[in-house]
Parts: structure tokens; C-alpha cells; sequence
């Protein structure tokens, strides 16, 4: 009998898709990998429409509304919810600009910027509203399990879904555990 | 030797000498309690808290709790792990820990000890509390994004280098380090690498300029293994990854 293969989606938000890349970095266990999960919405199938999932992989924090809604569907349609990397645990790198007004992050690129022309700050409709500040997902939907490092090496991501995939507590050892 | 006093700590004998703490036993015999504020060559400070034990089944703080004969001290249990990662957490969204762009990563002893109570996550809403960055020292800088306050500057600039560099000014949340002079800048104070407040910051609070990042990751400090094995950064010299310069 051939088991029903479990469903992953993956996102990436306010993230640098390094998180991906060391997904990406399982190499030939990729191979292990989508014999026994099939992935659904993810920027590495270019499905668009999310459909219902056992498990979603969540990079990055939240930084503008379409971050939230896509968050907050991912939430809706996935049985497990995991954060993965420093961005969405914490907010990391993109979350530094919360030293700073929003207007004070928009002046400093769109109007003071080196070598403008015309310089004025985007207000085209087609791009996403910025938050005020990012912030790490927990803050905006439960998270299930959460990953660190920057990024989880391909080593942890492995160990997680593995154990995850086979119904055990999940265990990481010392060296896999770390948050840069 | 029959006379000699002695607590049990998660059920091992601990002898003791009057006057010491139970954290001052448990190290002298070599048994690992998570800390921070506490720093063997310092009067104990109490205020991290992550060294909780229970003593007698009471919560307790390992460095400020003198040894008594006979006490029951419990440290690695579950109960006690899940609230010192807590205290971790708390710790963490309370400042701005941007760890990878931090110079002291892998060489931290608040990260150091999150990896060992197995903080995965903060957990908690963070502040993301806006603080400066002072870089007006020619050789050092401090970044108070990263200090928890732990007084351990303040207490060698003041206690060992007579120089009383540093102060923590204003209470509760509103508690923070200042430097003791009018512009509030490092720069302006007699402040110097070879102080003993150079060498004590558990954090990535007080830098050393010019050599960031100057060891490559896996082989920092605790990059293979635990605080616990490795010891703490301020009591190791620098030729072994740690900050201390006899
Ligand atoms: S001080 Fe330690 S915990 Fe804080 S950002 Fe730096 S490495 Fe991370
Ligand atoms: S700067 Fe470092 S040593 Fe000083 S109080 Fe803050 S964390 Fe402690
Ligand atoms: S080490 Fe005991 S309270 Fe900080």
C-alpha cells in the first residue's frame, strides 16, 4: 500500500531565502525527501494558490500587510506551522529598522538616496503596505515549532523533518542548535 | 574529613567551606549551574536569576544562597530548565539581539546559556527597545542593545580598576547602563582594553574595535561545545577565544 504522501508548503516574508537555500542544501536527501512529501504553494514549485497542508515552512518575519495575509492563510490551511530561521523568531536583520520611524527608513532610501532623480517615496497601489515594524510570526499567528539559526543548516532542517515526518519528539543536538 | 560540610546537588555530594555560596561549591566541585551575573573573582549580585535552584524546595538564587549542611539542591530539572529558559527569554526580547550581526556570537555567554537550557525561540513579544550605540572610544565600543544589566562592568570599573566607568541609572523597565561622565560618551572617561571592565561583559555589550568576526564560525568558543564543558568567555584567556588578558 502506498501511503498518502504528507503535504509541505513553504513562504518566504521579510527573509533573504537563505533559509530556502539551505533547504535547498539537503542535496541528494532532496531525492529521500519528495518521495515522501509532496510540495504544494512554495517559491520552489511556483504554485500560487495555497491549498490544505499537513506542514508549512515559514522564513522570515512580518514586514508589510501582504506578509500578515500570507501568514495568516498559511495558519488557516496548514495542520503544523514552523518557524524557521532567525527573521521569523525574531524578526533578525530586517527587524534593525525598528531603531527607526518608517518615514525616517523611506526618506533615507527613496529621498536622500545617492543619485535620485525625481526622488519621491513609492505609493504605487500593486506594492504592499509597509508595517510600522517587523516583527517576529509568533507575534501574529501560533506557531507550532520553531527552528533557529541564520540559517538552520541543511543538517537541522533535516533532523526536524525527519523526526517530525516519523511522529517523534523532536531532538537537536548541540551543534544544531544556534542562532547565527 | 567525616566533619566536613556538604550539600547534595541533584543528588551529589558537594563539600563546602563556611561563607561560600551554594554556585561557589558547585564550582570549586566542578558542577555546572547556569549564570550570568555571577563571576567567581566578584561579590554575587543576584539579579539574572538564571541561576535558580531549589534549596530545600524552595526557589533560590544558586549565587546569592550561602551553603548549608545538609540542604537538597535541585538544578537540571525539567521544571527548573523551562524556567530559566524563561528568564532567558525574557532577557532576550528585552534588548535587541540581532545575533548574526553581532560581533560576540559564538562567543557569548548569553547565548552560550540559551543553547544550553535549549532556548529554541524568544517566545515572548519583543520590546525592541531603541537604544544607542556608543563608538566614541578609539578602541572599544558599547552597544546597549545587547546589555542585561548584569553590573559586571560596573563592579570592576569599580571595584578593580578604581575607576567607576559605568552605573546603571533609573529603575524597573526603565533600568539602564550609563557611563559616568556628562557627555555619557566612553570615549570621554579614562576607560582603556587592559581594565578588568573590558574583560567581564557576558554580552556583545562591550567590544573590542577592529577585529569583529576575526574567528572563523565553528571554531568560536562555543561553536562544538557546551558552556558547561568550555567555561565562561571572561575567565578564559584570549589566546583561547576568551576575553581575559592577565
Ligand atoms: S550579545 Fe549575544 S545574544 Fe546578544 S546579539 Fe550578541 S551574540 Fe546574540
Ligand atoms: S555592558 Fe555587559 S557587563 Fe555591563 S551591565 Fe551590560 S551586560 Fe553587564
Ligand atoms: S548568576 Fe545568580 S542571579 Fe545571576
Amino acid at each position: 500500500m502506498i501511503e498518502p504522501r504528507l503535504k509541505i508548503a513553504t513562504c518566504s516574508l521579510a527573509g533573504c531565502f537563505g533559509c530556502h537555500m539551505s533547504l535547498l542544501d539537503l542535496d541528494e536527501r532532496l531525492f529521500d525527501l519528495a518521495e515522501r512529501v509532496e510540495l504544494d504553494r512554495s517559491p520552489l514549485t511556483d504554485i500560487k494558490e495555497l491549498g490544505e497542508c499537513d506542514v508549512g515552512l515559514i522564513e522570515g518575519g512580518v514586514c508589510n500587510a501582504e506578509n500578515v495575509h500570507v501568514l495568516m492563510e498559511f495558519r488557516a490551511r496548514c495542520k503544523i506551522l514552523v518557524a524557521i530561521g532567525a527573521c521569523a523568531l525574531n524578526g533578525g536583520v530586517p527587524a534593525m529598522r525598528n531603531q527607526y520611524d518608517l518615514k525616517e527608513c523611506l526618506e533615507e532610501s527613496y529621498v536622500r538616496g545617492m543619485g535620485l532623480v525625481n526622488a519621491q517615496i513609492p505609493s504605487d497601489p500593486e506594492i504592499p503596505l509597509l508595517l510600522n515594524k517587523v516583527h517576529p510570526i509568533h507575534e501574529v499567528v501560533k506557531i507550532d515549532y520553531s527552528l533557529p539559526g541564520c540559517p538552520p543548516s541543511a543538517d537541522t532542517i533535516w533532523t526536524f523533518i525527519n523526526e517530525l515526518l516519523s511522529g517523534q519528539a523532536i531532538v537537536l543536538s548541540y551543534r544544531q542548535i544556534h542562532y547565527d | 574529613m567525616s566533619d566536613e560540610q556538604s550539600f547534595t546537588l541533584d543528588g551529589r555530594r558537594i563539600p563546602f567551606q563556611n561563607g561560600q555560596t551554594v554556585m561557589q561549591a558547585a564550582l570549586e566541585a566542578g558542577v555546572y549551574i547556569p549564570h550570568l551575573c555571577f563571576n567567581p573573582e566578584f561579590t554575587p549580585h543576584g539579579s539574572c536569576r538564571v541561576c535558580l535552584v531549589k534549596v530545600n524546595n524552595r526557589m533560590q538564587a544558586a549565587c546569592t544562597t550561602p551553603a548549608a549542611d545538609g540542604q537538597t539542591v535541585q538544578s537540571e530539572t525539567e521544571e527548573l530548565r523551562e524556567i530559566r529558559r524563561g528568564i532567558l527569554q525574557m532577557l532576550f526580547v528585552e534588548g535587541n539581539h540581532v545575533c548574526p550581526a553581532c560581533e560576540k556570537s559564538g562567543a557569548c555567554q548569553l547565548q552560550a546559556v540559551a543553547y544550553y537550557t535549549g532556548m529554541l525561540a524568544p517566545h515572548f513579544k519583543h520590546f525592541y527597545p531603541r537604544r544607542p550605540v556608543d563608538a566614541s572610544h578609539p578602541e572599544a565600543v558599547i552597544d546597549f542593545n545587547r546589555c542585561i544589566l548584569c553590573e559586571l562592568c560596573v563592579r570592576a570599573s569599580r571595584d578593580v580598576d578604581g575607576k567607576n566607568i559605568f552605573a546603571v541609572e533609573g529603575r524597573g523597565i526603565q533600568a539602564h547602563l550609563v557611563v559616568n561622565t556628562p557627555s555619557g560618551q566612553l570615549g570621554a572617561t579614562g576607560f582603556s582594553l587592559h581594565d578588568k571592565a573590558a574583560q567581564v561583559c557576558p554580552t556583545g555589550s562591550i567590544l573590542t574595535k577592529h577585529r569583529g568576526y576575526d574567528i572563523p564560525i565553528g571554531q568560536r568558543l562555543y561553536d562544538r561545545k557546551p558552556i558547561n564543558v568550555v567555561g565562561d568567555v571572561a575567565q578564559l584567556p584570549d589566546r583561547q577565544g576568551g576575553r581575559r588578558h592577565d
